[in-house]
């Protein structure tokens, strides 16, 4: 034995078993994170049971299994579940019953010996509703303009196109809301912020008049205008309530449900497997194209993942050039030396600096100090409201672009390097000037490096949250960065951003059960995002050591 | 060839090149354009340089405001109007420094312009025929109360109140005194005796409350209460009356408690005296303490906004802080407080002659009969100014509500004006790093907390909590990870099969780009309420990992040798993957029972037994989450400096007979061990600034210890968490970025050390 401690193998298997550990705690990370992101779309089976409380009186229930887990039973009385003295192993499965503006809670834990025999019904239908959460229960009869239109057979597929009807009538009047009323309100704003630039002018006696004249004219035009939509809205909002479902829950309460309420209504327990596989396509879909609702908890994302786009875009333009710049500086034009050295490492070092101080930068130097100043300048007729001198897009890509400065000019600069002394020394030889051989061979040669930089660069910023919090991230931003008023991109807006709303949902939300399933897939959205960023990041890499390799021997 | 083409030449040029004068003009312009992009580089790439200097330099200008003491500056000087010649006066400032208030003992209260002392109001209180004014008192400042005790046993009070008025758009501060009590004195004393010490306070509800010493040495205390009727509009006040326990020494000065639960007196002999009069019809004389040396007595005793502290002011010059402290002691009984001295102060030149407590912040102004003002602050027990600015006694000293205005008057009746800067007195070294005694607390203590609702909160900015918060997460996640990463790092580098390195290192690379708010969500959402759920396997897995790994190796080291040969050499840890899992999933499963066998079914209620506190999100879950965010980053530069360890020098050890182990100890981490020390120093540079994970993986609590079992607040969480809420230039918002400013400080420390002994390790690979 002792022979054999000696002989050092233990060791090795010790050493490899650290490896091991740390192979299956990534592996298992990225497990978790994709099982639990992809399996939200999926649609689970409704289960139906009974419920036997400890008084021993009897309910059913119809819900979707979450999770279960097996914990001594004093733990569980701590949670304040009564438990009966002689169990002490108990097993408990948490069950999604929905139905919050019935029951007050849609998450409910269930002690494993208290549930009956599990059935799953085909006809339990769950609906997805715009509030309260979802619905699970029995649908019954549809109710059209006050009379009962269907029920029994018959009634799915006629529940569907009128499902189908109320969500294009509420398409519509969002598009009314978003699009034509904000074009108004920003025409009205617009036109405040005229008069008040005249006031500042100190415009007076009949020029005044004839502006006020105008400014009036002008209101009266858009308050027309803001009368025909509301109308045309009113109008709307008539129609999509028209119908209305009449369903009945697992304990036989009836409840009526407007059909304009609905966001899409399923029977999983009836669906094939073809069925499932589009349900979840579209589910999917869903998620990445929708607007959040219910305070993040429900729907879909599509500000965050626009707004995290754009803000990667603004830094990319913002980042490239001075990175590049910097670089050539640092290999080409500066003297080398010990400042250079020193200054090279601290270049590199800031890299290491922790996000959280260039957040801290940003809202002093450049939301405070120069936001503030712009408004000053720019902007006098809007303050005291702040338009620059407030955390927004343009400062969070700025800052951004400062954190990942360093990271473009350390690939760049090792993009540099790699070029062969023998291309310079060719270039030259053939008496182009430095520059000329800069920008016409050593730039281009190295282009993939910088490409590579750039990635990493948007890699690690799409994934940075802690200085956005401070600079311009939102939990919810009333209106996309990019829209159709002039000028198109709205540099001063705030945004959302794929990793604020992880946290935000995850830890800032009311109801983090139903959540939960939403900030899984969310990150599994980041996730793949940055895997793929940094993926192509490495193989670019990869390709351009092979072909420096060749050409350099 | 060339002929044919020469014969297309136009007439009269020699060839295709351009002519020479073209030529040169060519070169000029290719020369200029190599010039202008060598500056044009210069200047931008130096640009983006000198802007992440920036960066450094921007965050110590908000910072360095901080270091800087108060600034004083005479801006002015005028004779006080209405000056009569030799009465006491008690002067008072607005919010706007328009408008200054003097209250003098011939029963006057006159408002006057700062600017040169141009009187704007002058108002002579209802004092009867034939008596006199013997004591003034004031109340909190923010109150604005003003008693006058008259020799007759009454006393007035009046509100030195101002009003804004704004016509044409220009705003103006007007006087407009109020009289709580109404105009006509009010008795105090039932025995008609003089007021010679008087103390008066407004309460929370509106009540005012007076405490007297009559000229026979009797204490006095009455609650006046106004009421006024909804339906009539009438205004009742209700008042109320106790004779208190008689003073040991003839009372000099008394204080009142905004909460009128405390009085507060000093005698002759210096002592300080604490009537507890909660229940005035029960007063006691609870605690006596003294003040003073031999020789000294105490002139003056003012209470700091918040009426918790006391300023005691001797004819030495001695200032000093006090306040009551709840007695630990079992034999003490519930609710007792002795009387406390927490700090000292700076000494003044000459005999202290009038404390005024600023409004709002827990700083006061003093003056003495030696000519001098200082200012100085509770907290952070600093003296900010101190200088002789009169060559004259100076008796009365006024503050603005504000803190940017100081006067203060002479014997002569003389004012002087200063323009005053003192932003940041809070601020000291020792209120930053040190213990410090807070108001309300049984002893000096680390304490952070910011903000809060009430208007007299004391801010508590100790950097400890934090600090070791920070040191604590970060210390926690290197236990974690340098094992794991280290020892990957070099099964990877020496001992893995070349084939399975090239997919093992990119695999654990690529999580280095892992958002670390996942890490934080997964952590704070699934691993702490896991870990709650599953303590003891937290130390079962802990032990039996390992010993799993040993058992493996001793029965591989038993199979025959047919069967060892089908394990190729470097894929142990492949082999390892599912012994791990199943080891883990058994004793996950096990951990309830082992719950049930050894902990009464609760390990947690067992943890609180034995006095361990134990929090859900707690540094365990920040240590396996952060810890795990750094092994990407230690593994990669450990994984670089063993890998590129000279072959030769293996080989030798190898050569000479050592065992492959030997070889690994001996040689090749003794050689690469700088390269592994940089890089564990990275890692421990990443793990201190981390900012999600700790914010959301723990409950975000400053307290100060080790308990693995609790959370913590570290730096940047707390810059996160409170950097958002706070007003621009505020004290608070400046010393959250001198936390920003010292977690640059350090990560850049450790990350240029690493560096550079990664660049001294490359040189010495390259000699080798």
């Amino acid at each position: 034995m002792r022979q054999w401690f000696k002989s050092g193998d233990p060791w090795i298997w010790m050493i490899g078993g650290g490896l091991a550990i740390s192979l299956i705690m990534v592996v298992g990370l990225l497990m978790l994170i994709a099982v639990r992101g992809f399996g939200h779309f999926w649609p689970a089976p409704i289960m139906a049971t009974s419920v036997t409380t400890a008084e021993g009186e009897s309910d059913s229930i119809l819900g979707i299994m979450v999770r279960s887990e097996t914990l001594p039973a004093q733990r569980v009385r701590e949670s304040g579940q009564d438990i009966p003295a002689d169990q002490t192993l108990v097993t408990r499965h948490l069950i999604k019953v929905g139905n919050r503006d019935l029951t007050g809670r849609d998450f409910v834990w269930y002690l494993d010996s208290a549930l009956g025999e599990l059935r799953y019904p085909d006809d339990a239908l769950r609906i997805e509703r715009r509030e309260w959460g979802n619905f699970y229960g029995f649908a019954v009869a549809l109710e059209r303009a006050g009379e009962i239109a269907v029920r029994g057979e018959g009634l799915w597929s006629e529940m569907q196109q009128a499902i189908d009807r109320a969500n294009e009538l509420h398409q519509r009047i969002q598009t009314l809301e978003r699009v034509e009323i904000g074009r108004i309100n920003s025409a009205m704003e617009k036109l405040r912020l005229e008069r008040k630039a005249l006031e500042l002018q100190g415009i007076s006696g009949a020029e005044l008049a004839a502006a006020e004249a105008d400014f009036a004219a002008r209101q009266a035009e858009l308050d027309r205008r803001f009368e025909d939509i509301q109308a045309e809205r009113r109008e709307l909002m008539d129609q999509s309530e028209r119908d209305v479902l009449i369903a009945e829950t697992a304990s036989g309460r009836e409840v009526r449900i407007q059909l304009n309420n609905i966001v899409m209504a399923s029977r999983n327990n009836a669906m094939g497997l073809f069925g499932k596989i589009g349900f979840y396509g579209h589910r999917i879909g869903d998620f990445l194209s929708g607007y959040p609702r219910e305070a993040n908890t429900e729907g879909g994302i599509f500000p965050a993942i626009f707004g995290t786009v754009t803000m990667v875009l603004i830094m990319s333009v913002l980042v490239t050039p001075f990175g590049v710049l910097a670089a050539i500086y640092l290999r080409e034009y500066a003297r080398q030396g010990v400042i250079l050295k020193l200054i090279r490492v601290s270049v590199y070092n800031l890299a290491g600096v922790p996000s959280i101080v260039f957040g801290v930068f940003g809202l002093g130097f450049f939301v405070y100090l120069l936001g503030g100043t712009i408004d000053d300048l720019f902007y006098p007729e809007r303050l005291p409201a702040p338009t620059f001198g407030t955390p927004g897009l343009f400062w969070a890509s700025l800052t951004l672009a400062l954190l990942t400065l360093p990271v473009v000019i350390v690939s760049t600069e090792e993009g540099l390097a790699r070029i062969p002394r023998t291309i310079r020394e060719g270039s030259l030889a053939l008496g182009a000037t430095k520059w000329e051989t800069l920008w016409k061979v050593v730039v281009p040669l190295s282009a993939p490096a910088m490409m590579t930089g750039l990635i990493l660069a948007v890699a690690r910023a799409a994934g940075e949250v802690a200085p956005l919090m401070l600079v311009g991230v939102v939990k919810l931003a009333p209106s996309l960065p990019v829209d159709g008023e002039f000028p198109y991109v709205h540099l001063e807006r705030k945004i959302m951003h794929l990793g604020f709303h992880i946290y935000d949902v995850g830890f800032q939300s009311p109801n983090v059960e139903a959540a939960r399933p939403l900030v899984y897939a969310t990150a599994l959205t980041l996730v793949l995002l940055i895997l793929i960023l940094n993926l192509s990041a490495i193989a670019i890499r990869n390709r351009l050591r092979e072909k420096y390799r060749a050409e350099g021997d | 060839m060339i002929a044919a083409e020469k014969v297309g030449l136009p007439s009269g040029q020699q060839s295709y090149l351009p002519s020479a004068d073209a030529m040169a003009r060519r070169r000029r312009r290719r020369y200029l354009a190599d010039s202008a992009a060598k500056w044009m580089v210069r200047a931008g790439g130096g640009g983006v340089v000198v802007a992440l200097a920036l960066i450094f330099v921007y965050l110590f200008s908000e910072v360095a405001p901080l270091l800087r003491g108060a600034s004083v500056e005479q801006a002015g000087q005028f004779q006080a109007p209405g000056y009569a010649g030799s009465e006491r006066s008690l002067l008072a400032l607005e919010r706007y420094d328009t408008l200054a208030m003097r209250h003098s003992s011939d029963g006057r209260l006159t408002y006057f312009t700062l600017e040169d002392g141009g009187l704007v109001e002058e108002l002579r209180l209802d004092v009867p025929e034939g008596v006199t004014v013997d004591s003034i008192a004031i109340g909190e400042p923010r109150s604005r109360r003003v008693a006058y005790g008259l020799s007759d046993g009454t006393a007035i009070v009046v509100d030195h109140e101002t009003r804004l008025e704004f016509s044409d758009g220009e705003r103006s501060v007007v006087p407009a005194p109020a009289f709580p009590l109404g105009r006509a004195p009010v008795r105090v004393d039932d025995q008609g005796q003089p007021l010679e010490a008087l103390a008066v306070q407004k309460t929370r509800d509106g009540d005012t409350g007076m405490a007297a010493r009559t000229a026979d040495g009797r204490l006095v205390f009455v609650r006046f209460r106004t009421t006024t009727s909804f339906l009539t509009g009438e205004t009742e006040i209700e008042r109320r009356g106790w004779v208190l326990p008689q003073p040991p020494g003839e009372v000099r000065e008394l204080q009142l408690t905004a909460n009128l639960w405390s009085l507060i007196g000093v005698d002759d002999a210096g002592t300080l005296l604490y009537w507890d009069i909660s229940d005035p019809a029960s007063a006691v004389l609870r605690d006596q303490a003294g003040a003073v040396e031999e020789g000294e007595r105490v002139t003056e005793l003012k209470m700091l906004n918040g009426t918790f502290s006391m300023i005691v002011g001797t004819s030495h010059g001695n200032l000093s802080q006090w306040f009551l402290v709840r007695d630990e002691r079992a034999a003490a009984g519930d609710n007792i407080f002795r009387l406390t001295r927490v700090r000292d102060f700076d000494r003044h030149p000459g005999a202290i002659t009038r404390i005024q407590p600023e409004y709002t912040r827990k700083g006061f102004a003093v003056v003495d009969d030696a000519g001098g003002l200082g200012l100085h602050y509770g907290t952070s027990a600093r003296t900010l100014y101190l200088e002789q600015v009169s060559d004259t006694p100076l008796r009365s000293v006024g503050i603005s509500p504000v803190d940017d205005v100081v006067i203060a008057e002479d014997d002569s009746g003389r004012i002087l004006r200063f323009d005053v800067w003192n932003q940041h007195p809070e601020v000291s070294l020792k209120a930053l790093w040190g213990k410090v005694w807070y108001e309300g607390r049984q002893d000096p203590d680390y304490v952070w907390q910011a903000s809060s609702g009430a208007d007299s909160f004391e801010p508590k900015y100790s950097m400890i909590p934090l600090t070791v918060g920070t040191l604590k997460a970060a210390l926690f996640a290197m236990l974690f990870a340098m094992p794991l990463a280290i020892a990957g790092a070099i099964y990877t580098a020496y001992f893995m099969a070349p084939k399975l390195r090239g997919y093992v290192k990119p695999t654990i690379e690529v999580m280095e780009a892992l958002p670390t708010v996942i890490l934080g969500f997964l952590a704070g959402l699934w691993l702490a309420p896991f870990l709650e759920n599953h303590i003891p396997a937290v130390f079962t897995v802990l032990i039996g990992l390992p010993l799993s790994f040993l058992a493996i190796a001793w029965a591989f080291s038993r199979l025959p040798q047919s069967v060892r040969a089908s394990v190729p050499p470097g894929w142990e840890a492949i082999a390892l993957l599912p012994v791990i899992a199943l080891v883990v999933w058994a004793l996950v499963s096990l951990s309830p029972l082992i719950e049930i066998w050894l902990f009464e079914g609760s390990m947690r209620q067992w943890f609180t037994d034995i006095g361990i506190t134990y929090d859900q999100r707690n540094a365990l879950v920040v240590g396996i989450a952060m810890g795990f965010a750094v092994i990407p980053t230690i593994f990669s530069i450990a994984e670089d400096a063993v890998f590129t360890v000279p072959r030769h020098l293996t080989q030798g050890s190898l050569a000479l007979g050592a065992t492959s182990w030997q070889t690994v100890t001996r040689v090749v981490l003794l050689t690469a061990s700088p390269g592994i020390f940089s890089a564990v120093m990275i890692g421990f540079g990443r793990a201190v600034g981390e900012t999600m994970i700790v914010l959301m993986a723990t409950g975000n609590s400053p307290v100060v210890n080790f308990n693995i079992f609790e959370g913590m607040r570290t730096l940047s969480a707390n810059i996160a968490v409170e950097l958002p809420e706070t007003a621009v230039n505020s004290t608070h918002f400046r010393i959250l970025f001198l936390a920003g400013l010292v977690l640059f400080a350090i990560t850049f420390l450790v990350n240029t050390i690493a560096e550079v002994v990664r660049q001294r390790l490359r040189d010495r690979y390259s000699s080798l």
